[in-house]
């Protein structure tokens, strides 16, 4: 084990599966010469040269279509989008192509891809950078989507995806890049794709979340400690395809359950937890389920409007209170 | 070419034609689905580039991709079990008309989104470039109208930047379902739009196969020995509506009977002909050949199971996942079982 960042983490597992498997490369806008916006690649261009660290125009339907023709020569392509917003310009190859090819043609077309992006506020970056949008990748059969909270599943999640022989959109958060953790140095270190995981364990509520929202339930789950209450925190991981199984044998011990996401509430990934804890554990529930999510505004740059609107430790706390007091 | 070439070449052209026309019946008949896009006019583009490409080469098309399957190698049997939505379709009854592939015969598609392959094609030649098959060329096929999206121009700037071998080839067809291109592109040459991109470009006539043929395998030859990109805008047209459903508001009959009068399949009949290649007889022989292998693949099609429901939720992913995680709907139908 090592004590590192969740961008060590990151940049380990590119660094050892571009180490251990040359048909491994990067594409994306600034990957290379530059280091990568958020530092994750930083001196892969030395490393690796400009062959397998490919800056690309700022064009991101080229980078994901690119990236979606290679893999299916048999290369094993990672598009880094530097932001998850600007999916949305490549939003047909990856949710039109990427989710599609390898059903549409009944298995010919093979995708060992993984898509990289940004997701998440707080840094006043203004309403068109801000987004959580997670859950309408989520929405697509054909596309796996993950997204880790701490250091150690980043690695391995990481590792996985580029493993893994359909396309992966791997969503990052760049306020989680400086939590630190212990993380396995073992070069085969892999954590499932498609599988949640207690990252707490407790008998009185469930919280349910991922990503940032992970570290946030860890921290509600202490003050709750401390008023005497034992949470027990599910990390979804993967949110499609989407592992309930310990989110509902931890429901059917508490009966009471809360799912934070940053994202919005409505039609969200807190939309779909609650609706299948209520159709596979209907009568095991003894509280209405709560859903604590992102005001329904796009997001304001002001710092204190911004921080208004984004879920926090406090509500995740409220809101397991209620579940478990009314 | 020898005279077995040349016979090959025109039968494959006819029966590109005729399942065209079958398909049509079997549109009105209600046997396929969805929409249908026919080739009929263009066959001397797709016979031609293919009889001069590699095997190694690929190949990766519209949604208007018959014409491309049959001349990629597939067999018109499995292409009209596919246009079925049979089981032993290329895709299993999965693709449908706008969504045919063989992969081992190098053919990538049939893609129904207006453009979206075109940076995927591109991203093909980078996989072959950067995985060493130095002798592979990306062939690429798009109509005029796709010309106008931004799909386009990223995919074009991307095979320049990387200097990739891609044959961009657009079929001007004349129309964008029923917009004419001076209607909706700014410039009249398609050919002009690779020139924004310093790229060799050129525009040829489509109808008269053994000329798509003799330019198509220069440029060929000029990608493999040079590299980079070559954009070719081949002249041609289409004689039916963009689909079955086209009510054709937008032309005259007399525009579609003057291109008939240069058909395709005319021009290389009166060619070998008048070259001492073949005589009128052996002609028809090779269009009744055609006749039986048409008529052969719709029997061969019609016979064909539907597919099963077991194969509904194969092919999500390429890696074995639990079945319960596949969502709600498999839940629900796992449950049922």
């Amino acid at each position: 084990m090592a004590r590192m960042t969740m961008r060590e983490a990151i940049s380990s597992a590119l660094w050892e599966e571009m180490e251990r498997d040359e048909r491994v490369f990067i594409m994306g806008e600034e990957v290379g010469v530059w280091g990568g916006t958020y530092a994750v690649t930083k001196g892969f261009f030395d490393r690796f040269g400009e062959k397998r660290v490919r800056d690309t125009p700022i064009a991101e339907a080229a980078i994901v279509g690119g990236a979606i023709g290679a893999a299916l020569t048999g290369a094993r392509p990672i598009a880094e989008l530097m932001t998850i917003n600007f999916a949305f310009v490549a939003m047909d190859h990856i949710v039109n192509e990427a989710a599609k090819l390898h059903y549409m043609f009944a298995g010919q077309f093979r995708l060992p891809m993984v898509i990289r992006a940004v997701s998440g506020g707080g840094r006043q970056l203004g309403a068109t950078h801000s987004q959580t949008p997670d859950a309408i990748f989520a929405h697509f059969p054909g596309l796996k989507v993950v997204s880790p909270g701490t250091p150690a599943d980043a690695k391995g999640l990481l590792k996985s995806a580029i493993r893994s022989e359909d396309p992966v959109l791997f969503i990052e958060n760049a306020t989680l890049y400086q939590v630190k953790g212990e993380v396995p140095e073992d070069k085969d270190y892999l954590e499932p794709l498609g599988k949640s995981k207690v990252q707490r364990e407790g008998d009185d509520v469930t919280i349910v979340a991922y990503s940032k929202m992970v570290q946030a339930a860890l921290e509600a789950a202490n003050r709750l400690s401390a008023d005497g209450i034992e949470a027990e925190v599910i990390d979804l991981r993967s949110l499609r395809p989407l592992d309930m199984e310990p989110v509902i044998a931890s429901f059917k011990r508490t009966n009471r359950a809360v799912i934070a996401e940053e994202g919005w509430r409505s039609y969200g990934v807190g939309s779909e937890v609650s609706a299948r804890i209520y159709e596979l554990a209907f009568d095991y529930v003894d509280a209405p389920v709560k859903r604590v999510a992102q005001a329904e505004v796009p997001l304001p740059y002001n710092a204190r409007l911004e921080q208004l609107a984004l879920p926090q430790v406090e509500d995740i706390y409220q809101a397991a209170k209620e579940v478990l007091y009314g | 070419m020898e005279q077995k070439d040349y016979f090959d070449l025109y039968r494959e052209m006819v029966v590109i034609r005729r399942i065209e026309e079958r398909s049509a019946e079997l549109y009105q008949k209600g046997k396929i689905g969805g929409f249908l896009h026919l080739y009929i006019g263009q066959e001397a583009v797709c016979a031609g580039v293919c009889s001069v490409k590699k095997p190694q080469d690929r190949i990766i098309t519209t949604y208007r991709d018959h014409g491309w399957a049959i001349s990629a190698g597939i067999e018109p049997k499995v292409v009209m079990a596919e246009l079925l939505g049979k089981v032993d379709g290329c895709s299993q009854g999965k693709g449908g008309s706008m969504h045919l592939a063989d992969v081992e015969k190098n053919f990538w598609g049939g893609h129904a989104i207006v453009g979206a392959h075109i940076p995927i094609a591109a991203g093909m030649a980078l996989g072959d470039v950067y995985l060493g098959n130095n002798d592979a060329i990306t062939i690429c096929m798009f109509g005029d109208g796709a010309t106008n999206i931004g799909f386009f121009h990223e995919g074009l700037n991307l095979s320049k930047v990387w200097n990739l071998p891609v044959l961009w080839i657009c079929e001007n067809n004349q129309y964008g379902m029923g917009t004419t291109v001076d209607r909706a592109s700014a410039v009249s040459e398609i050919r002009q739009k690779a020139e924004g991109y310093g790229m060799r470009n050129e525009r040829i006539d489509g109808m008269d196969v053994m000329s798509v043929r003799k330019e198509v395998a220069q440029v060929l030859e000029t990608i493999r020995k040079d590299g980079g990109p070559y954009l070719l805008e081949i002249m041609t047209y289409r004689y039916r509506g963009h689909s079955m459903g086209d009510p054709e508001r937008y032309r005259e009959k007399e525009e579609v009977k003057r291109w008939e009068a240069e058909d395709p399949i005319g021009i290389f009949r009166n060619y070998m002909i008048h070259e001492g290649i073949a005589t009128e007889e052996a002609l028809d022989d090779q269009d009744a050949e055609a006749e039986k292998i048409v008529e052969e693949a719709v029997y061969f099609a019609e016979a064909s199971p539907e597919p099963g429901e077991e194969i509904l939720f194969d092919h999500i992913y390429a890696e074995p996942t639990p079945i319960e995680y596949l969502g709600y709907a498999l839940e629900k139908k796992s449950e049922g079982k």
